[in-house]
């Protein structure tokens, strides 16, 4: 089952929507040569006609709402509706970001407070709301890093990724101007000692890292490894990616890192919309306050305001104050989860997580030791004989029900299956993912072909992406015009 | 026929004359899996060895392109921009990338059939 | 606990099952001397008195009606049909992730083919991505596609550009290394781009055309920045040949919400798509013939091509965008040209009347703008404290960017603003 595109369902019989005259006297005209000499070609549909187009996409996507998503680094928890209602409240939605800052004291006050209780959560002694996501806090920190070490008459030009990091740390780095080295991981997921050691020297400006690491591991020797960073002057940045199994439980402040970014996304449940838009606050210990972005919600004697007289900031990395109606919806989840709430929360993640990789156990290929955090990593490789693969079991999901585990990520495990149960599915849910890989497993030694034909009951099935990419088709145009 | 050298960056080079030409290997479009598009450089770009010439993208993976030898560009297999998939089909062959004018001999550091083979029996998986 | 889903009996089989004691047991890799015990943050709460929190909060900030709203300055207040709420409300998309997986997210994954074809239609180019953060980052993204396009080390800048997108864009410069300047009278073989803003952020228009000769005489790709509702009238960059067209979307149905989340948008020449960054949605097909949708060109993103990546973003705008492609079809060619010509109409009316008042004069007024104007007038801060008094927000004041212009401020009009409205804004400030 597919659907027209809105541009194929446009008729020209479609009655324009009723909108008001414009009731004064007429203005002169504007310059000819300043004027559009076509209209664009935008649909033509009634609303009903919009309503239902966009009912049936819907009703085409798998969601949280309906399924689960383990998938391996993005926590896709249960994104609470009171966070949906809080945000479209008038007193939130209906500001203006230039209004007089006394007349926003409540939106100030959520910030600031927001802003307290992440850096609690953290251990950081102050955060910027400003960034848009995740990639871009990273990108945020990196920037007041940077201006940190200039400051200090310091030019440093190399920023240390793991090799097993997300490819938003090496392409961050490499936008704010960085030479990007790569640090290896040991057999057991953990950064390579070693090779940190090697490729430490006072031309590296700081060495991101997440924690947990992307194989759901926790990085056990993280103190040594703040010790010899900071000896050598750098800076540790922490990839909030996989915050949501240390809440309450230990803190990336309290473990030598200078520079934290969260996901409200994430973590924090505010929803996913299909690509976003998420938001990526950075907390930072103090040495590296004076340079955050402007302004900062700050409060004397009760009162809020905005301060954007601080002269060493790094500027602003986005308009206005961040995404707002993100910041709602973060604040109201935690309000309403509480500090006891959030501990649970990260608890139980870790807990599915082990569980689920427990009922895995001789179905997939585990490469690592246990106990994971909140995530862990298997590998198909040992579909390899039947010809299977990750994609292949992924897709199997998809066709059960589910959506599927990140695959192929990390690089550093071949056939990687990341799996990311969070703490909002039950444990009947999963029970029944577990059996679903089974299942999958099974078809996979008994009729392989089947499987690679998978998935068969969805809107389409798998696309030709190779065609796709070499000759690239990126927007409608009508019938005889070509691209 | 001359004989073919390697890189451990997976680009093959065969000279004739004071012209070598220059693509990816077998093993290396093997792992890329389909080619869906090149980026290559224009006539008279001076390389030297070791320089990045270009990126290979398929869907899933890029990887940059390292020159095996110095010297000037005078050919680009134009052919390949409506056809990025000949150089799967035959990256020995049609498949070629480039043909570069030397600058003297082909340098040292490259490999032969056999010292490229080893390199890439310790990195298949 | 709110949101949680296992009984304490839960718990225990799943810690049986993994011959485990305690959920401790599961933390073991974390050293002792790391742990802590609890958050320092108050105690959780029902639903009832969290939303009863959140509204106190909500009670704290000062609402305008509609049609009394005056300001704009890149956030502008405009009618939103019902309809737009009601599709981003549909959990199948607000709670979908990124369509990784083409099969199981074809709902997202054509509405963003079919946001990228507005885009390119509104702003007469040949391709537009699948959405940015808000306009001030792409202004930076598109400074950056020059700057490696061209290899040049410097972007020039049209005077008045939104301040805050060139402070945002000299951040992003000190990062990756470019320089911006100010002013076009530097343009020159070291310019990679050109970039304007039309309307302006004075609201006031400039001619595209020769800022675009400009660019291209010095070499430089030119780089428009504009308001995608009055595209509905003006030129779009590609009629007058800019290379990268970019700005903010809020107008396309999304709320002010204290300035975010909003929309970016990108769009550009053909040749230039692989310097584009983020993400791209094409068609594709399956075995059976049926058309689809997937991500492609994805060997430009970070998660491939990492450091070399055309930009680091993953996490865009998606639902922002979507909720642009809902408003942008409801309205099709008539209904946005109908906003553009109220707006247009609405704010020369605004301007000829605020002209009447004694102290009052246009800033500007040999130049053509269309639903934004800059305004000199006596005694700024109390005349908006008297509208604010009124319930009405009144219009920018921009000493804070430009301290030459202490005395200017900046109206807007659109369509809600009705002609009571407009009349009660000039009987208050001619109350003096």
């Amino acid at each position: 089952m597919t659907e027209e595109l809105t541009f194929e369902k446009s008729h020209p019989s479609a009655p324009p929507p009723r909108l008001p005259e414009a009731g004064v006297e007429a203005a002169p005209r504007l310059p000819a040569n300043l004027l559009r000499k076509r209209p664009p070609a935008l649909p033509r549909l009634s609303e009903p006609e919009v309503m239902r187009h966009y009912s049936r996409l819907a009703s085409l996507n798998y969601s949280i709402s309906e399924n689960f998503y383990p998938l391996g680094s993005c926590t896709m928890k249960y994104n609470p509706v009171a966070n949906e209602q809080a945000a479209r409240l008038p007193g939130f939605a209906e500001l203006h970001p230039y209004q007089d800052p006394e007349t926003i004291q409540g939106a100030l006050e959520l910030m600031w407070r927001l802003e307290r209780a992440l850096c609690e959560i953290a251990g950081v002694d102050r955060i910027t709301l400003q960034p848009a996501a995740g990639a871009h806090g990273e990108w945020t920190a990196l920037r007041m890093i940077q201006a940190y070490h200039l400051a200090r008459g310091e030019e440093r030009s190399e920023v240390i990724v793991p090799d097993a990091a997300h490819g938003t740390n090496p392409a961050s780095a490499a936008l704010c101007g960085f030479r990007v080295v790569e640090v290896k991981s040991a057999p057991d997921g953990r950064v390579d000692v070693g090779d940190l050691e090697a490729k430490l020297s006072n031309r590296v400006a700081a060495l991101m890292l997440t924690n947990p690491n992307t194989l759901g591991l926790f990085e056990r020797q993280i103190l040594e490894v703040s010790e010899m960073v900071h000896a050598t002057g750098a800076k540790l940045y922490y990839d909030g990616a996989n915050l949501n199994a240390l809440m309450g439980i230990c803190r990336p402040g309290d473990m030598g890192f200078d520079a934290v970014h969260m996901n409200l996304h994430k973590t924090f449940t505010t929803p996913h919309g299909g690509g976003g838009p998420g938001s990526g606050p950075v907390g930072v210990k103090a040495d590296l306050v004076p340079f955050l972005p402007r302004p900062t919600v700050e409060r004397e004697n009760g009162r809020f305001f905005l301060d954007s007289e601080r002269p060493q900031s790094i500027g602003r990395v986005r308009s206005f104050y961040g995404n707002f109606g993100m910041l709602v919806r973060a604040f109201t989840y935690i309000q309403a989860m509480g500090g006891d709430g959030l501990t649970q929360a990260s608890k139980d993640a870790v807990l599915a997580a082990n569980y689920v990789r427990k009922r895995l156990e001789g179905v997939l290929d585990l490469p690592h030791e246990g106990p994971c955090m909140h995530e862990f990593v298997a590998s198909a490789r040992n579909l390899a004989p039947q010809g299977i693969k990750a994609l292949d079991l992924a897709k199997g999901l998809l066709e059960r029900g589910f959506y599927a585990p990140t695959v192929y990520f990390p690089l550093i495990v071949p056939e990687a299956v990341m799996v990311e149960p969070t703490e909002t599915e039950s444990k009947a849910t999963l029970d029944a993912f577990a059996e679903a890989v089974k299942e999958i497993v099974e078809l996979a030694r008994t009729d392989p072909d089947e499987l690679r034909a998978e998935p068969r009951s969805l809107p389409v099935g798998r696309l030709d992406e190779v065609r796709a990419a070499r000759n690239p088709v990126l927007r409608w145009r009508p019938d005889g015009e070509s691209d | 026929m001359a004989e073919r050298y390697y890189t451990e960056s997976h680009e093959w080079v065969q000279a004739e004359g004071d012209v070598a030409t220059v693509g990816i290997t077998d093993f290396a479009q093997s792992q890329l899996g389909d080619v869906v598009f090149l980026e290559l450089p224009s006539v008279g770009r001076m390389l030297e060895a070791g320089d990045s010439f270009g990126v290979v993208e398929s869907v899933k993976a890029a990887s940059d392109l390292y020159s095996p030898v110095s010297g000037s560009v005078v050919e680009v297999n134009e052919a390949l921009s409506d056809n990025p998939e000949t150089v799967n089909r035959d990256p020995f062959g049609a498949g070629w990338l480039i043909k570069v004018r030397l600058n003297g001999d082909l340098g040292e550091g490259l490999l032969d059939e056999a010292g490229y083979k080893a390199v890439t029996e310790g990195q298949s998986h | 606990m709110p949101y949680l889903v296992h009984s304490e009996e839960d718990r225990r089989e799943m810690l049986a099952e993994l011959g485990a004691r305690s959920a401790e047991e599961l933390l073991a890799d974390v050293p002792g001397q790391l742990r802590v015990r609890g958050l320092e943050l108050s105690p959780g709460l029902s639903e009832l008195e969290t939303m009863s929190n959140l509204r106190r909060l909500a009670a704290r900030n000062r609402t305008y009606e509609d049609r009394f709203w005056f300001r704009g300055g890149g956030v502008y207040k405009r009618f939103i049909p019902t309809a737009v709420d009601a599709v981003i409300s549909k959990p199948e998309f607000y709670t979908a992730y990124t369509p990784y997986q083409p099969e199981a997210s074809q709902g997202t994954l054509q509405a963003i083919f079919e946001y990228q074809t507005l885009i390119a239609e509104l702003t007469g180019l040949d391709v537009a991505n699948a959405s940015l953060y808000d306009g001030a980052t792409a202004v930076a993204e598109a400074a950056m596609m020059a700057v490696v396009h061209t290899g040049r080390p410097e972007v020039a800048v049209h005077p008045y550009l939104h301040p805050e997108y060139l402070e945002v864009l000299r951040c992003y410069g000190q990062g990756r290394g470019f320089e911006v300047r100010q002013g076009l009278e530097q343009v020159g073989e070291r310019t990679a781009a050109v970039v304007f803003q039309q309307p302006t952020f004075l609201g006031v228009l400039e001619d595209p055309q020769a800022l675009t000769a400009h660019a291209h005489h010095h070499g430089a790709l030119a780089v428009a920045c504009v308001d995608p509702i009055s595209l509905a009238l003006l030129a779009p960059p590609g009629e007058y040949g800019a290379d990268v067209a970019v700005g903010e979307g809020q107008q396309l149905g999304l709320a002010p919400s204290l300035g975010g989340p909003h929309l970016g948008f990108i769009a550009c020449r053909q040749d230039l798509t692989r310097r584009l960054p983020g993400r791209l949605v094409g068609e594709a097909y399956d075995a059976a013939g049926r058309r689809g949708f997937v991500l492609t060109l994805t060997a430009r993103e970070q998660h491939i091509r990492r450091a070399k990546a055309t930009s680091n973003i993953c996490t865009n705008h998606s639902l922002c965008a979507l909720a642009a492609s809902v408003y942008l079809t409801y309205m099709g060619p008539e209904g946005l040209r109908q906003v553009a010509e109220v707006s247009y109409q609405r704010a020369h009316a605004l301007a000829e009347r605020l002209s009447q008042l004694p102290g009052v004069e246009l800033a500007l007024p040999d130049q053509p703008f269309l639903n934004e104007f800059p305004v000199r007038m006596f005694h700024v801060e109390q005349s908006l404290k008297r509208l604010e008094a009124a319930g009405i927000l009144g219009g920018l004041p921009i000493a804070r960017w430009y301290p030459e212009m202490e005395d200017v401020v900046l109206f807007c009009c659109t369509e809600v603003n009705d002609l009571d409205a407009i009349d009660r804004l000039v009987e208050v400030l001619g109350q003096a």
